[in-house]
């Protein structure tokens, strides 16, 4: 038993943590510049597609996330310099709509290039088995996903916590007017923030890529789970999406795999082996709306 | 609160999905309307049907009974509302002779009420919910596949035969997930360590390989077609139960498609099939060889099953001597099914439903070397599906 809720919590934390990876980008776009970009999942669906397409053409699958990751972020400076700069200004409804567009648009072009079919990423050969840690058995390349999200967790938290740059990001997301005021360059800060978040996403996309499937809209589904991130966690606080995303990853994992033998317990089998799914999906929905109701602002908010 | 609660409509917004479906038109005097899968994981499924459907037009130059045929072909992009919208245009503006195409069984029983109001006949060639072959059974639909139960009745009873004792079933929670789970508790009788019912169209499978290693099953039978499928083999692999615990599965989660993707982790898994490539008949090697020499690889379950239901139309349309609009006479001329499929030979159960062979495939390689199902014997001969009974046809 021991043995089975330590695997699930695993299996939490690395959910968990490649959630986190695009809540990052999301909660200091939308703290430092107030702008919603719904298009942060596309970032993340180029990410995995640019990491399967050079993988294949280079052979190695380090070359492929590192160039996937470079070449998301050119794409995401560029996107924010042409497009999302202008709507800054602008209320939330219409950053809505136009970045809801910028998937529309994103989704059609992947299809044009790669198809409609979801593109071919495989695990490294030498991480596609198990490995054995403590009493039992655990996948390989989950356990690089864990390392390599706590690893960026806690640069990230360096970065916002210690240095000029991350006391920078900070203020900006606490009172922007006023940092501005001070003589900081707001809106390159903001272009890097962008750029940083949409290597960030395609860490993400590239590292969950091979495990479930690089596809047309794989952005979306995700994204929704990110928004929830960060709206538990506190809107513009890299501590609030952290905390967020191991509490919105863990819930998520160990209800889908608790409820339905949890509800067994009291009801039929037929019962419950319909209500404990449909109940596993909307729990980090109830998570949310608890939290909301306890502190309206999120766990940790950056403007508080 | 104002931003948070932006935040959450936006979210929202993200549910609605998007983009048109395509079609491809060309004007004749038959008219199929051909809706399935053909975007996303599931999309390896009803490209499989559409190519067997395709080839089988081809092999008749392009008609259905001699007279030129139209195939309108549309994505349901595995989303029930987009299923029901196409199905309103092929029904209302193009006014098709005919159905066929859909996989998955909650998107046949969006669209099924539509298409049986409008006296239009639907041949599945694939989805085989259990509704339309007992309670809710019509006229108007003819299931050349297998009622969803079939093969997994096939699989329990093999796994009976060889003496499992505890075995864990998976499977989406969608009507042919239920349809599974029932359909292989129906032969098998030993201990179910438990039942796991996963969100149709899930990927990843952590949370239900760590219940399934803590289970401790001598065998787990999972039905997951397409992309579900793919990494769910991938994932037991990797995270190391392949070594204690035997995969068994319907044809749908073991044929070319997954094998294609997840390679030699497959060798040695036994599966159930209504259809195999190496099934010994005319029809079958022709097939076949067609299908490989036009797409290059070789054809699943699914491209038989749109080969098949191709094949009936022509049939019917040729018994009935184009006379579409006499719906009577097409029915008796599609209940008479006079082709030979490439499955050897089936008849029509009174609720429309194959009664047929089912057979026993272990993957394995051929001569050629390549990664592929293989015909070990027959587990059900001439079986019929178990709700034929509950079927009042009017």
């Amino acid at each position: 038993m021991t043995q089975l809720i330590l695997e699930q919590a695993l299996n939490g934390l690395q959910f968990g943590l490649m959630l986190f990876l695009l809540a990052a980008g999301l909660t200091l776009v939308f703290g430092i510049m107030d702008m919603i970009n719904l298009a942060h999942g596309s970032l993340y669906m180029a990410g995995a597609y640019l990491t399967a397409a050079a993988t294949q053409a280079s052979g190695s699958f380090m070359v492929g996330i590192a160039t996937a990751m470079l070449a998301t972020a050119v794409l995401g400076a560029l996107v924010e310099v042409t497009l999302l700069r202008r709507l800054y200004a602008r209320n939330h409804l219409a950053q809505v709509l136009a970045t809801f567009a910028l998937i529309l648009i994103a989704n059609e072009v992947v299809r044009m290039i790669w198809g409609a079919q979801p593109v071919l990423l495989n695990t490294p050969e030498e991480l596609a088995g198990p490995v054995r840690i403590g009493g039992f058995l655990y996948p390989a390349y989950r356990l690089l996903i864990i390392a390599v999200g706590a690893l960026v967790a806690g640069l990230l938290y360096l970065l916002v916590s210690r240095t000029r740059v991350g006391m920078w990001v900070r203020a900006g997301a606490s009172n922007r007017e006023m940092t501005e005021a001070l003589g900081i360059n707001v809106r390159l800060l903001f272009t890097a923030v962008f750029a940083a978040g949409a290597a960030l996403c395609a860490l993400a996309g590239a590292m969950l890529g091979p495990l479930l499937a690089v596809q047309v809209g794989m952005g979306e589904s995700i994204l929704i789970l990110a928004f929830v991130v960060i709206v538990i966690g506190g809107i513009g606080s890299i501590r609030g999406a952290l905390v967020g995303s191991l509490l919105v990853g863990l819930v998520d994992t160990l209800g889908r795999a608790a409820l339905p033998s949890l509800l067994r317990t009291f009801l039929s089998s037929e019962i419950a082996s319909n209500l404990g799914p449909a109940l596993a999906s909307v729990l980090i929905y109830v998570l949310m709306a608890s939290i909301l109701v306890w502190r309206p602002e999120g766990l940790f908010p950056a403007r508080s | 609160m104002r931003p948070a609660r932006h935040l959450i409509a936006a979210a929202a917004l993200l549910v609605l999905a998007t983009s048109a479906y395509c079609a491809e038109v060309a004007k004749t005097t038959v008219k199929v309307g051909f809706l399935s899968t053909l975007s996303g994981p599931g999309a390896g499924l009803g490209i499989d049907i559409r190519d067997g459907f395709n080839l089988a037009m081809k092999t008749l130059n392009g008609k259905l009974g001699g007279l030129p045929a139209e195939v309108i072909i549309a994505d349901d992009q595995q989303k029930p509302e987009v299923a029901q919208q196409v199905t309103e245009k092929f029904l209302k503006k193009d006014k098709v002779d005919f159905m066929t195409g859909i996989v998955f069984s909650n998107l046949m029983l969006a669209v099924g009420p539509a298409v049986f109001a409008n006296q239009t006949y639907y041949i599945s060639a694939n989805a085989g919910p259990s509704q339309y072959a007992g309670a809710e059974c019509s006229t108007f639909y003819f299931n050349v596949a297998s009622q969803n139960d079939g093969l997994h009745e096939a699989v329990g009873k093999y796994v009976q035969d060889k003496g499992f004792k505890n075995v864990v079933l998976v499977a989406p929670n969608y009507p042919g997930g239920t349809d599974a789970m029932s359909g292989f508790k129906r032969f098998y009788k030993g201990k179910i360590g438990e039942e796991i019912y996963t969100k149709l169209g899930q990927l990843d499978y952590a949370a239900e390989l760590a219940q399934i290693r803590s289970l401790k099953p001598d065998a787990v039978f999972f039905f997951l077609p397409g992309g579900m499928g793919i990494n769910f083999v991938k994932q037991f692999v990797a995270a190391g139960l392949s070594a204690d615990t035997q995969l068994f599965a319907p044809g749908f989660a073991a044929d070319e498609d997954i094998i294609k993707a997840v390679g030699a982790p497959m060798l040695g898994m036994f599966n159930s099939s209504n259809w195999a490539h190496d099934l010994d008949n005319a029809e079958n090697k022709r097939f076949v060889a067609d299908f490989q020499k036009d797409y290059g690889r070789l054809p699943s379950l699914y491209a038989s099953l749109g080969y098949d239901a191709a094949m009936l139309m022509n049939a019917a349309v040729r018994d009935v001597k184009g006379k579409l609009d006499d719906k009577t006479a097409v029915r008796r001329a599609l209940e008479a099914k006079r082709f030979k499929s490439v499955r050897g030979e089936f008849t029509f159960n009174t609720n429309h439903n194959p009664i047929q062979n089912y057979y026993l495939r272990v993957i394995g390689k051929d001569a050629q070397g390549r990664i592929t199902n293989k015909t070990m014997g027959t587990i059900f001969t001439n079986h019929p599906d178990a709700y034929v009974a509950q079927c009042k046809m009017q």
